[in-house]
């Protein structure tokens, strides 16, 4: 079953089995293409195999955008360690549904993208981080992994070329940090989500302090269509450096929410009125979070622009992990910047005194905002906190994800700051007061 | 400390695929399951895990607070996860939150005297698409309605299995 209907602008590359009858099997997989990109990969060598996704111009899809072939070519392949690949399943960035979507129908297609980084750098152990929130995708994945070994896909000798690679699945509990690369490896390894100072990155110290490849779902599933069709094909869906299709996940005021797969580049105002279905109830465009809660948010005259990395990135926000979450002209901006600071209130894991104090109050004069008793003086100290969660004061970027967007909200719609203030109660939401958790 | 077969063989499987000197990488998982089976993080549990994996019971109990699935109560049969982080704010989820909270009587992460529900305010659960999305234990319910959100929670006051309150369909 499908959560939402297709849209025909999609471009299905990565979604192409979505929807298919079994979709999940290997039978299905095998039907479609599947593991042929494998075969092809085990006949090359591993300079060609990263030249390939280096020339696919494939960015992470986790929300960084780093050039996925130019990290996997930070790995010392030469290093006597064990080298690993680690999938970061650990979706949870607010506003983003697709790695739950692209491992639920395709979970093959996954795993060959992670065999095929195996080979890239000689690893022959992955490890799939999964949430613990999404436990019936663990399921699905053992499944998967097991069908994969029965067919020779996995284990000692893959498709008898003697060529040995494990993949296994790892549960999450429950902590929005853990998606973050380094605090993912700590709690990997039975310890608290906390992040590691970096360098050394990953690619030289991830897994067990070894060599690893750690890149978001989205990311591996691009490899086989990749390996299977050539970098220049995949790269050419896309616009310049930003090679491809991505998934993006439309939420919010709109007529058609769901996830749609389209090219790099596609215009942020196409993609609300003729893949969302306009807007809701016929309201006006407010605001657009483009890519998860952690992105600098877009005013209404501000979205008519290309979802590429680099024309966000122009727009002083980020593509970040592909959450479109899209505001009516009705919503309290005010009540909106609060319910992201009570998120990352919560999920700051206290390492760094900058996000763990900032976090926790902005939150506070958020909530005094929103209940009207916010000051003029209010408004500057919001920005003066944002200030000192931002750019390189932490060790994680959860800091400047909790001071990015509040900042934008408050420089774009400071009026609605001004309308709270001196006991003015909310102008959009008289009824309700949030409580705080 | 005793577990069902399945548990056991599932421990055995989580200490195989770490490296042999690396058996801390399966307490969390371990703690998870576990947890699922017995219904919280029992003083015993901790010891038992703490042994299986080679460390101090301080060193599970100092991890285990991180985790925000990881609980030292038990929670209700029926544990409800109402998301109200942004996407499912804007569409409802915050009314659907306070409602079950006023007719249950309980708040975040509080159990009712039967032991019957809990309820979670969660932040984002991978649903965005489909808000306001809920949990129920491990199964997903999408696009929720006020009215669908009254019964699945009368229903389950009253005694009844997900399974039988027709108007919700959980999706996965």
């Amino acid at each position: 079953m499908l959560y939402n209907q297709p849209n025909p602008t999609e471009v299905r590359i990565l979604s192409k089995r979505f929807g298919l009858p079994n979709s999940q099997s290997i039978e299905t997989y095998l039907a479609t293409d599947g593991y042929k990109a494998l075969e092809k990969a085990i006949g090359m060598t591993q300079e060609e195999i990263i030249n390939e996704v280096k020339a696919s111009l494939l960015r992470g899809r986790g929300g960084a955008g780093f050039p996925t072939g130019m990290k996997w070519s930070f790995v010392p392949r030469q290093s006597p360690k064990p080298k690993y690949i680690m999938v970061n399943a650990d979706e949870s960035e607010p506003g983003t549904c697709k790695d739950r979507l692209l491992i639920e129908y395709d979970p093959h297609q996954m795993i060959e993208g992670i065999i095929i980084a195996g080979l890239a750098v000689g690893a022959q152990q992955g490890y799939v981080y999964i949430r613990g929130e999404y436990r019936y995708l663990i399921d699905i994945v053992d499944r998967a992994i097991d069908e994969a070994y029965a067919r020779g896909y996995l284990g000692d000798n893959i498709l008898g070329r003697g060529v040995k690679f494990h993949l296994a699945t790892h549960s999450g509990a429950g902590a929005y940090e853990c998606g973050e690369e380094s605090a993912l490896l700590e709690s990997f390894e039975g310890k608290r989500g906390i992040p590691r100072i970096r360098p050394p990155f990953p690619a030289v110290a991830g897994v067990y302090q070894s060599p690893t490849i750690l890149n978001n779902v989205e990311t591996f599933c691009a490899v086989p269509p990749i390996i299977l069709h050539g970098g220049a094909y995949f790269a050419g869906l896309g616009t310049p450096k930003n090679g491809g299709t991505r998934l993006f996940c439309l939420s919010g005021h709109i007529n058609k929410p769901g996830v749609y797969e389209l090219p790099m580049g596609f215009n942020l105002m196409r993609m609300i009125n003729e893949v969302g279905g306009g807007m809701r109830n016929g309201k006006k465009l407010k605001a657009v979070v483009p890519g998860g809660s952690s992105c600098p948010l877009l005013k209404a005259d501000e979205c008519d622009l290309a979802m590429d990395y680099d024309t966000l990135a122009k727009a002083n926000s980020m593509l970040g992990s592909g959450g479109v979450v899209v505001l009516a002209e009705d919503t309290c901006m005010v009540k909106f910047a609060l319910r992201i600071m009570r998120f990352y209130a919560h999920e700051s894991c206290g390492w760094c005194i900058p996000c763990r104090e900032g976090t926790a109050w902005m939150k506070k004069l958020l909530t005094r905002f929103h209940e009207g008793m916010g000051q003029e003086s209010d408004i500057v100290l919001i920005g003066d906190l944002s200030k000192n969660m931002l750019g390189g004061r932490t060790f994680c970027p959860l800091g400047d994800a909790a001071a990015l967007p509040t900042q934008s909200i408050v420089e774009k719609w400071r009026d609605e700051f001004e309308a709270h203030l001196d006991g003015k109660p909310c102008p959009y939401d008289k009824s309700s007061r949030l409580v705080a958790v | 400390m005793t577990f069902s077969p399945e548990l056991e063989a599932r421990f055995e499987k989580f200490l195989a695929i770490y490296p042999t000197d690396r058996k801390r990488s399966a307490m969390i998982p371990m703690l998870i399951y576990a947890q699922d089976e017995i219904g919280s993080i029992t003083d015993e549990l901790i010891d038992e895990v703490a042994k299986r994996v080679g460390v101090t019971p301080h060193v599970v109990n100092e991890v285990l607070t991180y985790y925000s699935m990881l609980h030292r109560k038990p929670m209700g049969k029926y544990h409800v996860q109402i998301c109200t982080n942004i996407s499912c704010l804007l569409v409802g989820g915050e009314e659907l939150w306070n409602k079950a909270s006023h007719k249950l009587g309980i708040g975040h992460k509080e159990v009712t005297a039967d032991g019957r529900v809990s309820l979670e305010e969660v932040e984002c659960i991978g649903a965005c698409s489909w808000a306001p999305a809920i949990q129920v234990n491990y199964d997903f319910y999408h696009d929720v309605t006020m009215a669908q959100l009254e019964k699945l929670i009368d229903g389950l006051a009253a005694g009844k299995r997900p399974e039988e309150i027709t108007e919700l369909v959980k999706v996965a």
